[in-house]
C-alpha cells in the first residue's frame, strides 16, 4: 500500500477543516451582521472583528481547492463539474461578501451601507450552504459513472442529504461566529452573543450531528467513532463553558468540537472521496483518484516546508490583532472628502 | 447549446476581467512599497500622503482581484473536468503552491498592514507591505508557469494515456514561463505608470483649474496654496507631481522591459507553437514579409482570405530568428505538418461529443491573432510615448492649461490595461485547436485538443446560466469599482487622511507619529 495517497488523504482533509474552522467565524459573523446586530455600531463592530484576518482565512479556500486539484485530480474534477450549480452559487456568494467587506465603508449613506450588508450576510449564508451541501454529498456519494460523470440533470445533487449539509455548516458557522464575536468585541455585541450562544449552539449544531451520525452509520470504523465521540464531549464543554461566560474556552470547545466533528467524517469515509450512487465499484477513492507518486512526493516537501510557517504568521497576525474591538476603537465614519466639489461650491 | 464554445466563452470572459485587476495589483503594489519605503527612510510628509492614497486605490482594486481569481480556480474543476483529469498530475502542483508560498503571504500580511498603521512599529509595518506585495509576485510566477504548462509542456513523461511529472524543477524552469513571466510584470508596471500618470495629471490640471498654482513670466511654476479646501497646499503640489513623473518614468521603462521580453518570447514561439506566430502576423506563405496592415473576411481562419496592404521586408525573419534572410515557414507550409502528426480529423470518440470525427481546424482565428497582436504592441508603444511626452510638458513643474489635454492622459490610463487584454487574448485564442499545445521537442502524445476538455456531464444551459451570472455581477462590480476608485481619485489626498485636514490648524497632528489629538486606542483604519 502507497503511503503517499493516505499522507494527501490526511492533508486535503487538514486543509478543508482548516478553512472550516478559520473561515468558519468569518461566515458566522457575516450572518450577523444581517440578523445579530442593532445598530450600525454594532455592524462595523462585527466587521472590524474579523477585519485583519478574513482574507487571510479565505485562501484556505483557494488552497484546499488547489491541493485536492493537485493531489486529486480525478475528485476535483469530479466533485467539481458535478456540482456546478452550487458551485456558481458559492462563487456568487463568496465575490459579493468579499467586494462588500471592501466598499462597505467607503461611502456613508444608509442605503449603500445596507445594500453592502446584505450582500455579505446572503453572500455568507449562500457560500456556507453550498460548501457544506458539497462537503455533505463527497461523503454520501453522487450518481457518477464509470468517468467519474455526474448522471442525470443539473440538480440530481439536491438531495435531503445536500440540505442538511448545507444546514449543518450554517449551523456551525453562526454558533462559531457567535463565539468568535463574544470573544473578540466588547459591548453591546459581546453582550448579545453572550446570551444567544449558549440557546443557539444545541439547535444550530444538531444538523451537524446529525450528518456525522448519518456518515458514522453508513461506514464509521472504531477511530471515526472515537473521534465522533471526542467532538461531542468538546461541543458539551464547550457549550457549558458559554453558559458559563467563559468565552476564550467556550470558543475553543467549539473549534475543537468542528475539527473532530470533521475528522470523524473523513476517517468514516476513507479511503472513499466521492462515493458513487450508480455503483460501487465506480467510487472514487484515494487510491485510483490520485496524482502520481513523485508529484504527491513534491507536495509533500513543499507543504511539509510551508504549512508551518503559514500556520505560525497566521497565528503571529491572530496575536499582532488580539486586543478586543468595542465601540470606542471605532475612527468616526467618514465619507470620501470631496475636496474638490467643496472648492467648487465654494467659489 | 453547445458547452464547449459558451465554456471559451466563459473563460475567456472571466480571465481577461480577472486581468484587469491584477495587473494594477502587481503594479501598484510596487509602486506603494516604493512610495512607503520613502516614507519610512525619510519622513518627508510627502511621502506618506503619496502612500496613503495610491495605497487606497490599490486596496479598492486590490479586493476585486482576489474575488474575481477564487472564480479562475474552480472553474477548470466545473467546466473543464477533462481537461483536469488530463493534466492534473503536472497542473495542479503550481497551483497549489501558489496558494501555500505566495497567496497565504500576500493576504495575510496585506491584512496586517491594512489594520497595521499604529498597532505595529514602523519598520515592521512597512515590512508587512513588502511581504504582501512580494507575495503577489510570486503568486504571478506560479499561475504563470501552469498556464506556460499549457503552452509548451515539459518535466513530464507519459503513462496510460496521460501525463504524469517527473521533474517539478523543469515545470517551474519551463524557458516559456521565464520568458513571460518577465514580460508580465513589465506589462504590470506600465498599467501602474500610466494610472499613476493619468491621476496626477487630472490632480495638477485641477490645481491650475481652480487657480491655486500659476505659471511665471519664465515658465515655471508658482505653487499656491488654498487654505479653503482641504488638502490643497504646497505639499500637495508635490505629491502631484513626483507621482506624474514617476509614473511617466516607470510608465516607459515597463514598455522597454515589455518589448525586450515580447521580443524573446516571439522568438520562442517560432519554435515552439510556429502557428500560432505565423498566424499572428498573417504569413500566409513561407517567406512572408512582416506585414503591418492585412485585411481579411471577418473571422476567417482562411489564407485565401488574406490580402496584404503594407509590408516590410526581412523585419519578419529578424523579429523570429535575429537575421534578415531566414525563410520562415508560413500557415501553407505548416497545417500539412500538423495535419500529418496530429491528424486531420478529431478521433471518432465519443469524449469529442458532436465534433467528433469532424475536421481539425488547425489555423487559429486569424482575425483575432493578428489583431489582437497589433493593439498589444501599438497600444504599450502608444501608451510609452504619451508618458514621454508627458515627462517633457511638466519638466518646469506642472501641466499644460489644456482641458483636452488632461481628458487624453485620463483616457490614456486605459491603453496598457488594452495592451494587457489584447496580449492575453493572443496568446490563449493561438493555442487554438490546443488547450495543451503540443511540445515539438517534448514527449509524444502530450497535447488535448480544446473540444476534449470540457466536462462532458456539464449541460450547456448550467454554464449559460453561470456565465449570465458571473457577467451581471461582474458588470456591476466594475461599475462600482470604476465609480469608488473615481471619487477617491476627485477627493485627493483629502479623501483619504480625513483626520488630517478635518480641521484648519496650523498644525495638523500626525496620526502616524503616534502623538497629538488622536486617542491612542482608536484603530487608524477601520472597516
Amino acid at each position: 500500500m502507497e503511503p503517499l495517497p493516505i499522507v494527501w488523504f490526511v492533508a486535503v482533509a487538514l486543509l478543508w477543516t482548516g478553512y472550516l474552522l478559520l473561515e468558519g467565524f468569518d461566515l458566522g459573523v457575516g450572518m450577523h451582521m444581517l440578523v445579530g446586530a442593532r445598530s450600525e455600531s454594532d455592524r462595523r463592530v462585527m466587521l472590524n472583528a474579523i477585519g485583519p484576518v478574513w482574507d487571510g482565512n479565505e485562501v484556505w479556500l483557494l488552497t484546499a481547492g488547489a491541493a485536492t486539484f493537485a493531489a486529486f485530480p480525478l475528485w476535483y474534477a469530479s466533485l467539481f463539474s458535478a456540482l456546478y450549480i452550487p458551485l456558481v452559487l458559492v462563487l456568487l456568494g463568496l465575490i459579493l461578501r468579499a467586494v462588500s467587506i471592501e466598499y462597505r465603508g467607503k461611502i456613508v449613506s444608509r442605503v449603500w451601507t445596507r445594500f453592502w450588508d446584505w450582500s455579505i450576510g446572503l453572500g455568507s449564508a449562500v457560500a456556507a450552504f453550498g460548501i457544506g451541501a458539497g462537503l455533505a454529498l463527497t461523503t454520501t456519494g453522487l450518481p457518477i459513472d464509470a468517468n467519474g460523470d455526474r448522471v442525470g440533470g443539473p440538480f440530481v445533487w439536491l438531495t435531503p442529504v445536500a440540505v442538511l449539509g448545507g444546514l449543518a455548516l450554517v449551523g456551525f458557522c453562526l454558533v462559531h461566529g457567535a463565539t468568535f464575536l463574544a470573544l473578540k468585541t466588547d459591548g453591546p455585541v459581546r453582550e448579545r452573543m453572550r446570551r444567544l450562544v449558549p440557546r443557539l449552539a444545541p439547535v444550530a449544531l444538531l444538523p451537524i450531528a446529525g450528518w456525522a451520525i448519518l456518515v458514522e452509520v453508513q461506514g464509521g470504523n472504531v477511530f471515526s467513532w472515537i473521534l465522533l465521540g471526542l467532538a461531542v464531549v468538546a461541543g458539551v464543554v464547550g457549550w457549558i463553558f458559554a453558559r458559563a461566560g467563559r468565552e476564550g474556552r467556550a470558543f475553543t470547545g467549539f473549534a475543537v468540537f468542528g475539527a473532530l466533528g470533521a475528522g470523524s467524517i473523513f476517517a468514516a469515509v476513507f479511503p472513499v472521496v466521492l462515493p458513487s450512487t450508480i455503483d460501487a465499484a465506480y467510487d472514487l477513492t484515494i487510491w485510483n483518484a490520485a496524482s502520481g507518486p513523485y508529484t504527491l512526493g513534491v507536495m509533500t516537501v513543499v507543504t511539509g516546508v510551508a504549512l508551518p510557517v503559514v500556520l505560525a504568521y497566521q497565528a503571529w497576525t491572530y496575536w499582532v490583532f488580539r486586543k478586543r474591538i468595542g465601540p470606542a476603537h471605532l475612527p468616526a465614519a467618514h465619507d470620501v472628502t470631496p475636496a474638490i466639489r467643496q472648492a467648487g461650491a465654494a467659489r | 447549446m453547445d458547452p464547449l464554445e459558451i465554456a471559451r466563452w466563459q473563460f475567456g470572459i472571466t480571465t481577461v476581467y480577472h486581468f484587469m485587476m491584477v495587473p494594477l495589483t502587481l503594479g501598484l503594489g510596487a509602486v506603494v512599497v516604493v512610495l512607503h519605503t520613502m516614507w519610512v527612510r525619510t519622513d518627508d510628509e510627502k511621502w506618506l500622503r503619496m502612500t496613503k492614497f495610491w495605497g487606497k486605490l490599490y486596496l479598492v482594486n486590490f479586493i476585486m482581484g482576489v474575488a474575481t481569481g477564487i472564480v479562475q480556480e474552480f472553474q477548470f474543476g466545473m467546466a473543464w473536468s477533462e481537461y483536469s483529469r488530463f493534466v492534473g498530475d503536472v497542473f495542479g502542483a503550481p497551483l497549489a503552491m501558489e496558494g501555500l508560498l505566495a497567496f497565504f503571504v500576500e493576504s495575510t500580511f496585506l491584512g496586517l498592514w491594512i489594520f497595521g498603521w499604529r498597532r505595529l512599529p514602523k519598520k515592521l509595518h512597512l515590512a508587512t507591505l513588502w511581504l504582501a506585495v512580494i507575495g503577489s509576485w510570486i503568486s504571478a510566477f506560479f499561475i504563470i508557469a501552469a498556464n506556460s504548462w499549457m503552452q509548451h509542456p515539459v518535466g513530464i513523461e507519459f503513462v496510460d494515456g496521460r501525463p504524469v511529472m517527473n521533474d517539478i524543477w523543469a515545470v517551474l524552469g519551463n524557458n516559456t514561463a521565464w520568458a513571460a513571466y518577465p514580460h508580465t510584470l513589465a506589462g504590470a508596471v506600465a498599467v501602474a505608470g500610466a494610472f499613476l500618470l493619468g491621476i496626477s495629471w487630472y490632480q495638477l490640471w485641477r490645481r491650475r483649474a481652480d487657480g491655486i498654482d500659476r505659471v511665471a513670466e519664465n515658465g515655471h511654476v508658482i505653487v499656491g496654496e488654498a487654505p479653503e479646501i482641504p488638502g490643497r497646499d504646497a505639499a500637495d503640489h508635490r505629491v502631484w507631481l513626483r507621482s506624474l513623473r514617476f509614473g511617466a518614468v516607470i510608465a516607459i521603462l515597463g514598455f522597454g522591459a515589455v518589448a525586450v521580453t515580447g521580443d524573446i518570447q516571439a522568438k520562442l514561439m517560432y519554435e515552439q507553437q510556429p502557428l500560432k506566430m505565423a498566424a499572428a502576423e498573417a504569413a500566409c506563405y513561407s517567406g512572408s514579409d512582416f506585414s503591418i496592415l492585412s485585411i481579411g473576411r471577418l473571422g476567417s481562419a482562411n489564407c485565401d482570405d488574406v490580402t496584404t496592404i503594407i509590408r516590410v521586408p526581412g523585419l519578419l525573419s529578424f523579429l523570429a530568428k535575429g537575421d534578415f534572410t531566414t525563410v520562415l515557414p508560413g500557415i501553407n507550409e505548416l497545417v500539412p505538418q500538423y495535419q500529418e502528426q496530429f491528424g486531420t480529423h478529431l478521433p471518432d470518440d465519443p469524449k469529442y461529443g458532436e465534433r467528433a470525427g469532424s475536421e481539425i481546424q488547425y489555423v487559429p482565428n486569424l482575425e483575432v491573432t493578428y489583431w489582437g497582436f497589433r493593439i498589444m504592441i501599438g497600444f504599450g508603444a502608444i501608451a510609452a510615448l504619451a508618458a514621454a511626452v508627458a515627462l517633457w510638458l511638466t519638466r518646469k513643474g506642472t501641466v499644460p492649461r489644456s482641458k483636452g489635454l488632461m481628458r487624453l492622459a485620463v483616457f490614456g490610463i486605459l491603453a496598457p490595461f488594452g495592451a494587457n487584454a489584447a496580449g492575453w487574448i493572443f496568446t490563449e485564442m493561438g493555442r487554438q485547436p490546443f488547450v495543451v499545445a503540443p511540445n515539438p521537442t517534448g514527449v509524444d502524445g502530450v497535447f488535448m485538443f480544446t473540444a476534449a476538455a470540457v466536462s462532458p456531464g456539464v449541460d450547456g444551459r448550467e454554464i449559460v446560466f453561470s456565465l449570465v451570472a458571473l457577467g451581471l455581477v461582474y458588470l456591476v462590480l466594475m461599475i462600482v469599482e470604476v465609480m469608488l476608485l473615481a471619487r477617491y481619485v476627485r477627493a485627493g489626498v483629502a479623501g483619504v487622511m480625513p483626520e488630517r485636514f478635518a480641521s484648519h490648524d496650523d498644525e495638523p497632528t500626525d496620526p502616524d507619529a503616534g502623538g497629538g489629538a488622536e486617542r491612542d486606542d482608536v484603530l487608524a483604519f477601520a472597516y
